[in-house]
């Protein structure tokens, strides 16, 4: 098993509801945020390009995070799924160091926090906050060992990209553009 | 916003959000921490009152029933089951600790004015007292009510049955007002809201200054992402790249206020290259003979000179939408009060609609219905001795509803005359970031004799009332069905799913307390408003029980179907009963039966037009204060074209004061964000910022506010509407001294 | 023009805009056990090779300063961390993949050693010392028998330590600035230097202090070397390693890097050494001192311009 999330970017209107319903369904205080979206313009006026992306935790195959932690704190679950134990963190900050995402934070409670591609959810069958609040429907999120799943499919029939692929993490959101 | 790029530049950010978010957060806080899931043990249903949209809900509660979150309806077809970020931070609205808890009344302590707390028995006998005196003296007509949103519903109650029908909102003169006249001349209908269009089905979806996605009208941005995948095209007509200029296959770059150039030219192209729905047209049209005659001359190249715009992609553009048509949408807008001649716009746009042949048809606009609700029994209202049209003095004859800026006008003593409105109500309208011309609605304040503002949050209105009456929020308190007209009729419930915070009421309570005390007992026959609901819904069988269950019921369509049939022979609510492309209601009225482009002002040397819009994450100014939208976008930045940032030396984030050509200048500063995305003779804002009341604690002075610069305000002769985009701004690099403003 | 931006508002404490995880604790924990390294190593290598008596205060004064110097830098450490109080978690867990583990165990064997070695000195600078204690006197015996293997543990993990310092940094694949195989020796001959100084400083000797003259000049020489290949190497690397090399280029920390560490920290101490060598009677504090604030300063620069480094996507 390998979960993974596809976003389309062709679809994606940086409305940034994924912000906020993460920050409600896992309480992450206002003022911080698990999940973000950038603005890319390129171009000239009026030949110009413009890309919005919802960006968070890539749950990385190869993660740095994980390898640098000394308490085994940050550590990997099914589905390649990274997630942080507070009782284990000390709070070191070495792995938001060696994030090329920037994806983690120090939670005022004194641990690190991140993405957990919502897996309280996953594990009772639903989606991840993000994707099931989405209104323009840009995310998919599932297994990418399992062929049916939408976000195999978006994949196999899409064009794509992933974001910083030369830091050689293998992240496993992808870009549909 | 932070800059990714610029990393070598390190600027010291405050950290003012954290530390106001943490308080917020000190509601909300859990146990578990980093895997945290939040509670599903009940769920209750409401629909959101962050916008007009009013996408039902589920409110859930944690383990202990508090409120924790809210999620869309999968059922309701406004949403279906996806809520946008406003409604889904929409409990913001409920935990925002500047909320008004308890009703104020205006004295005078040592000379100077304030507000005490009052009772709530106080405040409304205070109220009731005052109503019967002036309706006394002047008549129950001179008390008016601006509204938006549910509790104008009460509120509006309560005015019919003490006998003035003064009542308006915003949403007409200041929004979509002229795409209704339009519409209603042109096809004998109104679009209403949700607008019936059928993007779902569209194969070319064309917007016109309109830029969907950054309005989260929630059902029409989720069905665009399905056109999107279904590879529909989109045309985009805007100044500025806007996310869907950004998705469009073509964008239309248009000189701003030369729109009306570039329908015209469309509409010579559909007809000059044969391109229109002729069997549509001539079944169901009239005028045609006119139009062909109106716009022979209204080449693409003409329009070129106009709008900037190549003939080329005039015309290619043109050919798209007749190729889809009649699966084409050329979208009416939403917020169109732009330049003064905005229903002779609108009427462009709908005459566009009518040659394509998109009117009743798949892809294009459906016939939308809903469910016929009765009325819960009550008296006759009194007939008010003059209405809302009086205000208008004549003018404005196509108006379908009153005219805010109109009461404006007649709360103004006249030389020689009195002025015909005395009070105010306001419920749920932030006016002083609602309406321009600050000047004319202060002088409107200023002569009142008394003015009541029922609102949640101390918006800058409350700053002009006598009493304030803390209205709690959708979440704690019960609201009329909605009953919004779809493909299908739907009704959906709203119920308390909080209680209210500190002595804040629901309008329905404080409009039977009104009624009461002003003798008017028997147009408030129950104790709460639960018995109202419970009736109406068991008159199309449901009840109030069924629908605390399911929050939303669909019903079957009882009236015509969806689309024209093909051969099907249809009336329309025109005086000629057919689509008027030549429209006789405004030759009648005196106005150019078809629309004709006229220059507008141009923005002077060193001066840019002023155009503003939304943001996916905030509702008008209304959300400005909420902890999690704020914490999405706590404020509004300038954009300004990299050629004009370089001959005014700007960098991004830089803080500027902007001045307008009647001399006005922003109340605070602005920052500048540097973008290819805003064409150079304009700069852009998103409306709703620069709050200037200390208690909005994470607003006050954040950003600035678009509606203190519009000064200058064409009327649109036909409806009323308050032309928003003719007013143009310059930087000031340096606070402004106090002689300059 | 080309525009990047967070469009949610994200304004994360010390992440956003820029990178600020790590303060002050870090550089000086880092400085401080590059220091302690220093010291250690020049105390073994000159107990194996067996010049003890020439070198007395590199082999037993300046080592007191050790544990200090270990005890502080940690303390440090765990001043930065945002849960200090499972910061015993560190020991309950060896993971090889960490720097950050490493350090913690190799501070957990270099800092008892280091108080065991000045410790069995102390006889000799606190005339009349009796450690009371029969087991202590009997742990003395032992460390003073055992001294020459003792000194080879302590060679290995002085290296160990001093290279770590480095590694902490350039273990971090993100940090384009610290991403380099450079940074370990660089950090370790950073430390190497600092500790010479340390003792140059100390030492009441003439002898010993031109022998350190010289060690410093060589090892001031190999740093100098080593930054000149990192920034070739920056330079010749991907846009982002050439971006974290403009920062010292002009950007940000020219003026911090530039002066303070390379020539206040470097080349004048060096300058002043050649001279001490030459027979030019140099207050011996001055090129310490140089040296000693050049090589913090180097560390704080480093950690706070490295953290503004990332890829850009």
């Amino acid at each position: 098993m390998r979960y993974a999330m596809a976003i389309d970017t062709k679809k994606c209107v940086g409305c940034s509801d994924c912000v906020v319903a993460c920050q409600i369904e896992n309480k992450v205080p206002v003022g911080f945020c698990r999940d973000w979206v950038t603005e890319t313009v390129d171009g000239s006026y009026p030949e110009l390009s413009l890309e919005l992306r919802s960006e968070r935790c890539n749950h990385c195959d190869n993660a740095p995070c994980v390898r640098c932690c000394p308490t085994g704190a940050s550590h990997i679950v099914e589905g390649g799924v990274v997630l942080v134990d507070p009782d284990w963190c000390i709070g070191c900050g070495a792995c938001i160091e060696s994030c090329p995402y920037d994806a983690r934070f120090s939670h005022p409670d004194g641990y690190v926090d991140k993405c957990t591609f919502c897996i309280h959810r996953v594990r009772k069958g639903q989606q991840p906050a993000c994707v099931s609040v989405c209104p323009t429907k840009c995310m998919y999120f599932g297994d990418l060992d399992d062929p049916s799943s939408e976000v195999s499919k978006m994949l196999k029939t899409r064009k794509y990209k992933v974001l910083a692929p030369e830091a050689g993490t293998k992240p496993q959101v992808y870009y549909l553009i | 916003m932070a800059s990714r790029r610029d990393f070598i530049k390190i600027t010291a950010l405050g950290l003012g959000g954290t530390a106001m978010g943490l308080g917020t957060y000190a509601l909300l806080k859990a146990n578990n921490p980093a895997v945290a899931a939040l509670g599903e043990f009940a769920r209750l249903p409401t629909y959101c009152e962050v916008c007009f949209w009013k996408c039902a809900a589920w409110a859930y509660m944690d383990e202990k029933g508090k409120l924790s979150k809210l999620i869309g309806n999968d059922s309701d077809p406004h949403c279906n089951g996806r809520l946008c970020p406003r409604g889904t931070g929409g409990i913001g609205m409920y935990f925002d600790e500047d909320r008004l808890t308890s009703p104020l009344i205006r004295v005078t302590e040592n000379g100077k004015q304030t507000y005490r707390k009052a009772s709530w028995d106080e405040a409304l006998d205070f109220i009731a007292s005052k109503m019967k005196a002036i309706g006394e003296k002047y008549g129950p007509e001179s008390i008016a009510l601006f509204n938006h949103g549910s509790p104008g519903h009460h509120f509006t109650h309560l005015f019919n049955a003490f006998g003035s029908n003064t009542v308006a909102a915003p949403s007409y003169a200041q929004c979509r007002g002229p795409r209704e006249a339009a519409w209603k001349a042109t096809f004998g209908a109104s679009l209403g809201s949700p607008e019936p269009t059928d993007i779902r089905d569209t194969r070319c979806l064309v917007l016109i200054g309109s830029h969907l996605g950054e309005n989260m009208h929630n059902s029409q941005v989720q069905e665009m992402s399905d056109a999107i995948d279904r590879g529909a095209d989109i045309i985009t007509v805007d100044p500025r790249y806007s996310t869907a200029a950004s998705k469009s296959k073509f964008w239309l770059p248009i000189k701003p206020a030369t729109d009306i150039a570039l329908l015209m030219a469309w509409i010579h192209v559909l007809i000059d290259e044969d391109l229109y729905d002729k069997k549509y047209v001539e079944k169901y049209c009239t005028g045609l003979d006119r139009l062909m005659h109106h716009v022979r001359r209204m080449t693409p190249e003409w329009a070129y000179g106009i709008t900037t715009i190549q003939p080329d992609l005039i015309r290619q553009s043109a050919r798209l939408m007749a190729a889809a048509a009649p699966a084409t949408i050329v979208h009416p807008g939403r917020h169109v009060t732009w330049y003064g001649d905005d229903t002779q716009r609108s009427r462009a746009i709908a005459i566009l609609n009518a040659l394509l042949g998109t009117w009743g048809r798949r892809g294009g606009f459906y016939f939308d219905e809903k469910k016929s609700l009765p009325e819960y029994p009550m008296p006759e209202y009194p007939t008010p001795k003059w209405g809302w049209r009086e205000t208008h003095g004549g003018k404005y004859p196509l108006a379908g509803m009153a005219v805010t800026n109109a009461f404006l006008d007649a709360s103004i003593p006249q030389e020689g005359s009195d002025s015909m409105i005395k009070a105010w109500f306001v419920t749920g309208t932030n006016l002083p970031l609602a309406m321009p011309e600050k000047d004319k609605f202060e002088k409107a304040v200023n002569s009142l004799e008394f003015v009541v503002v029922v609102d949640t949050m101390p918006m800058e209105i409350t700053g002009y009332a006598d009493v304030v009456l803390p209205e709690c929020t959708y979440l704690e308190r019960y609201d009329e069905i909605r009953n919004s007209p779809n493909r299908e009729p739907y009704i959906a419930l709203r119920m308390p799913v909080a209680a209210p915070l500190g002595e804040s009421k629901p309008a329905w309570w404080m409009t039977k307390q009104l009624g009461e005390r002003l003798g008017l007992g028997a147009y408030f026959p129950y104790k709460e408003y639960e018995e109202v609901l419970d009736w109406q819904l068991k008159q199309v069988g449901s009840s109030l029980e069924e629908m605390k269950k399911i929050g939303v019921k669909k019903y079957e369509r009882k009236g015509r179907p969806l689309y024209l049939q093909d051969g099907e022979d249809m009336h329309f609510g025109t005086p000629s009963g057919k689509i008027e492309l030549y429209s006789t209601e405004f030759e009648k009225q005196g106005f150019d039966p078809l629309p004709n482009y006229v220059a507008h002002d141009e923005p002077p040397a060193n001066y840019y037009r002023l155009i503003y819009g939304r943001a996916p994450m905030h509702t008008f100014s209304r959300t400005a204060n909420n902890p999690y939208l704020t914490d999405l976008m706590d404020e509004n930045d300038v954009w300004v074209n990299p050629k004009v940032a370089k001959i005014w030396g700007l960098h991004n984030g830089q803080e500027v004061w902007l001045r307008n050509q009647d001399g006005v200048v922003s109340t605070f500063p602005i920052k500048v964000r540097i973008t290819e995305r805003i064409r150079w003779d304009s700069v852009y804002m998103v409306h709703g910022f620069g709050h200037a009341r200390k208690e909005l604690t994470r607003a006050y002075g954040r950003g600035g506010n678009d509606t203190e610069m519009i000064t200058h305000v064409p009327i649109d002769p036909i409806m009323g509407g308050t032309g928003m985009r003719a007013n143009f701004v310059t930087f000031l690099m340096e606070k402004p001294q106090a002689a300059d403003m | 023009m080309n525009e990047e931006l967070i469009v949610s508002g994200r304004n994360i404490p010390n992440i956003d805009p820029h990178l600020h995880i790590w303060h002050w604790p870090i550089p000086v924990y880092l400085f401080l056990g590059g220091l302690a390294a220093g010291i250690l190593f020049f105390a073994a290598y000159f107990t194996i090779t067996g010049r003890e008596k020439e070198m007395p205060t590199a082999v037993k004064w300046a080592t007191f300063i050790v544990p200090f110097a270990l005890i502080i830098g940690l303390a440090a450490l765990i001043f930065d961390l945002k849960n200090p109080l499972n910061s015993w978690k560190l020991y309950l867990t060896l993971r090889l993949e960490s720097p950050m583990s490493w350090g913690a165990w190799t501070l957990m064997a270099v800092t008892p050693l280091s108080i065991l070695w000045a410790a069995s000195y102390l006889r000799e600078l606190v005339p009349g010392w009796d450690w009371k204690l029969k087991i202590l006197n009997n742990i003395e015996g032992l460390v003073v028998k055992y001294r020459k293997a003792i000194a080879w543990v302590m060679i290995v993990l002085s290296v160990i330590l001093g290279i770590y310092t480095g590694i902490l940094l350039s273990a971090f694949n993100a940090r384009p600035l610290w991403n380099t195989a450079l940074l370990g020796p660089l950090f370790l001959v950073s430390g190497l230097s600092t500790g010479a100084a340390t003792i140059m400083w100390m030492s009441k000797s003439h002898q010993e202090r031109m022998t350190f003259a010289r060690i410093d000049l060589l090892l001031i020489i190999i740093e100098l070397f080593l930054i000149t290949h990192l920034f070739m190497g920056f330079l010749a690397g991907p846009e982002v390693q050439i971006e974290s090399a403009h920062l010292f280029l002009g950007g940000e920390f020219t003026i911090q890097f530039w002066v303070f560490v390379v020539i206040m920290g470097l080349i004048f101490p060096a300058f002043l050494e050649i001279l001490e060598l030459r027979g030019v009677k140099i207050p011996v504090m001055l090129p310490a001192l140089c040296i000693l604030i050049g090589g913090l300063i180097f560390r704080i620069v480093m950690v706070d311009a490295g953290q503004l480094t990332r890829y850009l996507y």
